[in-house]
């Protein structure tokens, strides 16, 4: 019994935990649960929870179907919504097979092997996300013709407004959750809503954002409302996305800093943004993962369907973001093309590994871009070199397919899977009849 | 929680703050009947017997400690430098002894060795500050009676900030004291876990916690100013 652990089992008596939740996620970004009484919690530190996999979506394996769930003890937390008479607590799983080896099929395990091998050269990777999303009617969201709850826009002063009281609780809820919140406002389009996270370690913010999406919905949901991260739910308004500001560390030093520098950039940071562009498209289908992802990644002005980066262009991929003078701490890129739906443990590992192939590669950065690529035509910016994103899931996954370093980064099992499962999404949506087509075609042919 | 015995009472200001700032509980004796008449039901883990003021009356509470007459662990006597002399042929009448002026340091880390190894039992262990209650036994915090609900490592690095209130700590500091040497995450997590502190101690009462520009961070202040 590690002290941690102790630390639990000490807590969940005094507190008179009554339930534990194991949380953990599939490979789709879902996030599945396991609960257990405070009895079994002994046991299930030393030897975890046994459950059958298979009904997991990317958990399913050939020769068997049983995996445990091993509680990481230092992510206990207790829900703060649980009845004060049944005082419930959570902990995040790492997933192991029965003779206790890491699952291949656990996004966890591969943000944290990923993140060993950055640390192997010294670096740790903090993350800073801006987690975008609506706030519909219930009833209209679950008939499938959204309602936003207002109809206020971008830092409208809302304050009698649901929609803000939604916004509030859910932040006092994360702060209750140690998660801090360093922003959150009133996005450009009716009910959206921003929250800006307080950098961590990439894998705390793996968990806290998976932790913030089940707050968010919970919340709404008690009040009759419904939250949503899908990123283009609503015609001719900007979608959501979760633009992520990403540093480098080695120890105490921002690796991504140099004062020198006319950017303020370093030459580790110039190569990794350089990585990042490269194998851009390769990682899109995991960073932008539904069949509605591109629906945001094409117009919109928040949204950057193109490879290039560039300090003020709302154009770009990745923003280098103008530092106030000496803070050398908060030097960063953003990269803007994720949306609060992908699996941020599969997103992460894939940001990092492009990000590490650029150092280790020493990838020369592109000129900074400052066009606004909106306003020019296709041909013109092929002229300049300009690639897009994949402009549909099914381009994202032919490029993803081609990937060796997306294949490596993710491992054979959730790369097939993932493949798999996501080309069937895509035909299904192939074979589907939308309202496009019968608004636009019934009626005249 | 059990106290050390000290003595003199009162005993000099930089012995009593060094104590303090250290967690231990101790209670002051100003002679051999107080010693006796405020002795625990299972006697007195240890005793710090500083022998500059008075120190026929030091040596003679050691030797009836020494004697039975009161139950006493170990004694650590206290004695100018000078004074060493006095210290021939009674040496079965203390366990340690530390130099005066002594170095608080020094006084903690003798302090440790010997009360720590016999016993734990002389750490205060409840930390109560300001609206701030932690029972080291049960791992449980509280403010303003409303628990809270902390992890591991938070509980450990509010334990540790509020332990030695008024002390500035550097981030390297605390990573080296709360973390361990072999923690990767450099003082970064420092800050992060900082954060998430001040994030459950609520609005109210996140500034028990202070940062302290270019330095590091600090709990409260310290009773001796």
């Amino acid at each position: 019994m590690t002290p941690d652990q102790e630390y639990v089992l000490r807590t969940v008596e005094e507190r008179g935990v009554r339930l534990i939740r194991l949380w953990f996620t599939d490979v789709l970004g879902q996030l599945k649960s396991v609960a257990i009484s405070p009895a079994e919690l002994d046991t299930v530190f030393e030897e975890g929870v046994q459950f059958d996999g298979t009904a997991i979506d990317g958990f399913s394996r050939v020769h068997e179907a049983d995996v445990l769930a091993r509680p990481d003890a230092t992510t206990f937390e207790l829900l703060p919504w649980a009845k004060a008479d049944e005082p419930s607590g959570r902990m995040f799983c790492n997933i192991a097979t029965l003779d206790g080896h890491p699952f291949d099929g656990d996004p966890r395990q591969i943000l944290q092997r990923n993140l060993r091998s950055a640390r192997e050269r010294g670096f740790t990777l903090y993350a800073a996300p801006e987690v975008e999303f609506f706030y519909f009617d219930s009833s209209s969201a679950s008939e499938g013709r959204p309602v936003p709850l207002d109809n206020a826009s971008y830092f409208d002063l809302t304050t009698a407004d649901i929609s803000s009281d939604l916004r509030k609780t859910t932040i006092h809820t994360l702060e209750a959750m140690g998660i801090p919140v360093e922003y959150s406002f009133h996005e450009d389009s009716p009910s959206q809503h921003e929250i800006d996270l307080r950098y961590t370690e990439a894998l705390s913010m793996a968990d806290n954002l998976m932790t913030l999406r089940l707050v968010v919905k919970k919340i709404a949901l008690d009040r009759g409302a419904h939250a949503t991260f899908l990123p283009k739910p609503l015609n001719g308004v900007q979608g959501s996305g979760m633009h992520t500001h990403l540093s480098l560390f080695e120890g105490d030093t921002n690796v991504f800093h140099d004062p020198d520098d006319e950017l303020g950039m370093s030459e580790i940071a110039k190569h990794f943004t350089a990585g990042l562009l490269h194998h851009a498209r390769e990682i899109t289908a995991v960073t932008n993962q539904l069949v509605n992802s591109y629906k945001r990644l094409t117009e919109s002005s928040e949204a950057p369907p193109y490879v290039v980066w560039a300090r003020n262009n709302r154009s770009a991929l990745v923003r280098v973001p103008v530092r106030k003078q000496g803070k050398p701490t908060s030097a960063r890129i953003e990269y803007r093309a994720l949306d609060g739906t992908a699996n941020p443990y599969l997103a992460f590992s894939l940001i990092l590994a492009a990000g590490l192939r650029g150092i280790d590669e020493q990838y020369p950065l592109p000129d900074e871009t400052n066009l606004n690529l909106f306003e020019i035509d296709d041909n013109e910016r092929k002229r300049l070199g300009v690639a897009a994103l994949p402009r549909s899931l099914q381009e994202a996954l032919d490029v993803m397919e081609e990937s060796e370093l997306v294949r490596d980064t993710l491992g054979d099992h959730v790369f097939e899977w993932f493949l798999r499962n996501k080309r069937a999404e895509w035909s299904e949506f192939q074979s589907r009849v939308t309202p496009f087509e019968l608004e636009r075609y019934l009626g005249s042919w | 929680m059990e106290p050390l015995l000290v003595f003199p009472n009162p005993p000099p200001a930089e012995l009593a703050q060094a104590l303090d700032l250290g967690g231990w509980a101790w209670k002051g004796a100003s002679g051999l009947n107080e010693a006796r008449a405020d002795q625990p039901a299972d006697g007195w883990v240890g005793a710090v017997v500083f022998a500059d003021t008075d120190p026929e009356e030091a040596f003679r509470i050691c030797r009836s400690i020494r004697s039975g007459d009161i139950h006493v662990g170990s004694i650590l006597l206290l004695i100018n430098g000078g004074h060493l002399a006095s210290l021939d042929f009674r040496e079965d009448l203390f366990d340690d002894f530390c130099l005066t002026p002594f170095h608080p340091v020094e006084l903690e880390a003798r302090l440790k060795h010997l009360f720590r190894r016999s016993r734990q039992l002389a750490r205060a262990e409840v930390i109560e500050y300001d609206a701030l209650a932690m029972n080291l036994e049960t791992y449980q915090a509280a403010i303003d009676g409303r628990p809270l609900d902390l992890t591991f490592m938070e509980y450990e690095l509010l334990k540790f900030l509020a332990s030695h209130p008024g002390k500035v700590f550097t981030r390297e500091t605390l990573l080296s004291r709360v973390w361990g040497y072999d923690y990767y995450g450099g003082a970064r997590t420092v800050d992060v876990h900082i954060r998430r502190l001040r994030s459950k101690l609520g609005e109210e009462h996140a500034n028990l916690i202070q940062t302290v520009r270019s330095v590091g961070y600090s709990f409260g202040s310290s009773r001796w100013g």
